[in-house]
């Protein structure tokens, strides 16, 4: 039971999940599940409790229990006490002003990560402003490689998401050779399939691994398909480069999704064995998003914030290369409006790197969402110069597979042109050799005629060299 | 999307070929590295009328007056309001206690409910030529009452089709709109209706939208097949779907939330 006393009103939490979660900032999801705050004042008395909690109650006090989830035990056994030692005898306000202080610099954010659980993260996040949640995400650093690097101070990584309705293979193709003249890809090529077929997705594993091996681009690629077709793919022989698995916060949310962490250790075996990986061996590439758990019925009365942040507990067990929070995908049941999306995107991005992971984001709303694509140009630059590793590339911002909007090829001109930001170093060196970046590093526009551009597009005849 | 401006320099537009290869939005060209304005105002007009789709109010008496001659019973979703029915999507699966009350059970072989979904304007545009379609194709049924449901998700034919005590529900519903198409009907059967199917047990056709779409004709035609295989079964969603030649696309693309 926690509590807090504001003049004559007492507000009173029965247990840790409840405080957690009227702490938080309001979103539709919480609302929906029932455990949102009842009041403005409320919320800012869990607050006020939840400032008061050492740390170490979440060491003693599970969100989700032990006995009854894999997610909880990952999260509590792999727990580092030592490096968990300087901020012990914290508050979650005092733990709040350390991170905001010059003491929190990058070398003692690393050396953290592995001593703070996603519940410590969550709840701190809950009683900072955005501007906090920024600040502090600017002073952490994830990097990871398998081609490349990516995360390095100064860099924004890419994805190209080239998805066609019908896996189109010269459709996709098409898209790809879009993104790759706006100095896009370097986070990663993933298609979303709209075929879970093993030999469908196979074939687009060779489509895109013929562009990368035709122009020499340091990069990789990733079908996003479930782990056990993936392993499949790899055990028929497919070029596979990165294993992509959706994940969530609790072991029954996962189920949903068809996995455990066992197999997700054997779809990252799977990939090791490989050895297609050249700079470093991060071979996996996660994605998840708040209201996963909720909608699959599997969140245990935990806000959907504090969900998500354990499955970044989920994701660094398997060392990635590339986590994306698809914030604005799962519609306004979850996160109304553009206020809520943006929230949302900042607080998972500021989890996901306090606990060492490689965060991108999906920056995106659907239709009937309330949010346009204003609000995405403040997100997305909110989250660069919070020091997002990577955002997607979708041609037009349109997804005409997934049926909603992400973030563009040219958003993402802007934003590194905005912010200074490069793309990741071998990438980069990659595009002046194909000359395609002007004499200050940007991304050059190509005339049709420019011999860049048709190294890429072909012959003018529009006979495409790619499929 | 289709028509850029013309490319500078003296090469012929290399993206003429590719654009015709997909429906994404590619070689848009550059204004700096932001859009063409021409490109910048299409988007916002395919969002605009996406939007305006999500939001339009549901009309039943426009619905009611193309389908003269059915009886037809109306019927709200306990979700008051649209800001609600988008947050709140179990009120949109159940129904106002004063709408339950009119629907009275029968020994039907099946119920059509017609839904707004997420786009109104799209019951409104397909729904009853959609509809008639399907009923010249359903001789010797024995059909419910037509319902007409407003701020409605799929689900709520659970609820009505086991208040009219339905061997089968059909719920023609808007889908979520798109930036390409705003008004695509999608059309939902499940077999023995209650309150708590999953969709799993459900079976779908989607993009319902002539010229664009798929044709009413061919819609119905699928939609009777199911009908008459889910009554012969006794099911419908998974097991049905992969035993329908050519249904499976449409099938697996129909399974989700709604």
């Amino acid at each position: 039971m926690y509590a807090t006393t504001l003049g004559q009103t007492r507000h009173s939490f029965p247990d840790l999940k409840a405080l957690l979660a009227a702490a938080t900032p309001f979103r539709s999801g919480d609302a929906l599940a029932g455990i949102a705050a009842e009041s403005d004042e409320m919320r800012v008395a869990a607050r006020l409790a939840l400032a008061d909690l050492p740390l170490k109650t979440f060491l003693e006090e599970a969100v989700v229990p032990y006995e009854a989830d894999e997610v909880t035990r990952l999260i509590l056994d792999s727990h580092d006490p030592v490096a968990f030692q300087p901020v012990a005898s914290m508050t979650v306000g005092q733990f709040r002003e350390w991170l905001l202080s010059d003491d929190a610099d990058t070398a003692a954010l690393t050396a953290l990560a592995p001593g703070l659980t996603p519940e410590m993260v969550a709840a701190v996040s809950k009683i900072m402003r955005n501007q906090d949640l920024i600040a502090v995400a600017r002073k952490t650093r994830v990097v990871t490689a398998f081609r490349n690097t990516i995360g390095l101070p100064g860099r924004l990584s890419v994805r190209i998401q080239p998805n066609h309705p019908t896996d189109d293979p010269q459709g996709v193709a098409a898209s790809i050779l879009d993104g790759l003249t706006y100095g896009c890809g370097d986070a990663v090529v993933g298609i979303n399939p709209a075929s879970d077929n093993t030999e469908g997705c196979i074939a687009l594993m060779r489509l895109v691994d013929d562009i990368r091996q035709r122009y020499a681009i340091p990069t990789q690629s990733c079908i996003l398909t479930h782990v056990t077709t993936s392993i499949e793919a790899i055990n028929r022989g497919a070029p596979l480069d990165l294993v992509f698995q959706s994940i969530a916060g609790t072991e029954a949310a996962n189920k949903g999704f068809g996995i455990t962490l066992d197999l997700l250790r054997e779809g990252r075996e799977a990939a090791l064995s490989l050895k297609r990986h050249t700079v470093g061996d991060n071979v996996m590439y996660f994605e998840t998003g708040q209201g996963s758990a909720l909608s699959a019925d599997a969140h245990h009365g935990v806000d959907q914030q504090t969900v998500e942040a354990r499955a970044y507990a989920v994701a660094r067990a398997f060392k990635p290369l590339l986590v994306n929070t698809v914030v604005g995908f799962i519609g306004p049941e979850y996160l109304y409006d553009g206020k809520q999306i943006t929230r949302a995107g900042l607080e998972d991005h500021f989890c996901g790197k306090l606990l060492g992971v490689p965060m991108g984001v999906d920056v995106c709303y659907t239709n009937h969402a309330e949010a346009d694509q204003d609000d995405m140009d403040n997100l997305l630059t909110l989250l660069a110069v919070a020091g997002v590793n990577f955002i997607m590339g979708v041609p037009g911002a349109d997804d005409v597979m997934l049926g909603y909007q992400s973030t563009s090829y040219h958003d993402a001109l802007y934003i590194r042109s905005a912010l200074g930001l490069r793309p990741a170093p071998e990438f980069e060196a990659w595009l002046e050799s194909m000359g395609m970046l002007g004499p200050d590093g940007r991304v050059k526009e190509l005339p049709a005629s420019d011999a860049a551009f048709r190294r890429l597009l072909g012959p003018s005849d529009g006979t495409m060299v790619a499929a | 999307m289709s028509d850029k401006a013309p490319t500078p320099g003296d090469a012929p537009d290399p993206w003429a070929r590719l654009r015709q290869a997909t429906p994404a939005r590619i070689g848009l060209g550059r204004a700096g590295d932001g859009l063409p304005t021409a490109a910048l105002l299409e988007f916002q007009l395919a969002h605009a009328r996406a939007r305006d789709a999500v939001h339009t109010a549901f009309d039943p008496d426009a619905v009611a007056a193309q389908l003269d001659g059915l009886e037809m019973r109306r019927v709200h979703s306990r979700a008051p309001d649209r800001p609600t029915y988008l947050q709140r999507p179990d009120q949109g699966r159940r129904l106002a206690p004063d709408s339950a009350a009119g629907l009275e059970p029968g020994p039907y072989d099946a119920a059509f409910v017609i839904a707004d979904g997420l786009s109104a304007a799209a019951v409104h545009a397909h729904a009853a030529p959609f509809l008639r379609a399907v009923l010249d194709r359903l001789p010797g049924w024995k059909l419910a009452p037509i319902v007409l449901a407003s701020q409605a998700r799929v689900a709520l034919g659970d609820e009505v089709g086991e208040r009219l005590g339905a061997a089968l529900v059909a719920v023609i519903i808007g889908e979520r709109p798109g930036l390409s198409a705003a008004d695509s009907l999608g059309c939902y059967l499940t077999w023995a209706p209650r309150v708590g199917r999953m969709d799993s047990e459900r079976n779908c056709l989607s993009n319902i939208r002539p010229p664009d779409g798929m044709p009413y004709a061919l819609a119905a035609d699928k939609l009777a097949w199911l009908m008459a295989e889910a009554r012969t079964r006794k099911l419908t969603g998974v097991g049905l779907k992969e035993e329908a030649p050519g249904l499976g696309q449409e099938a697996r693309a129909g399974i989700g939330r709604s």
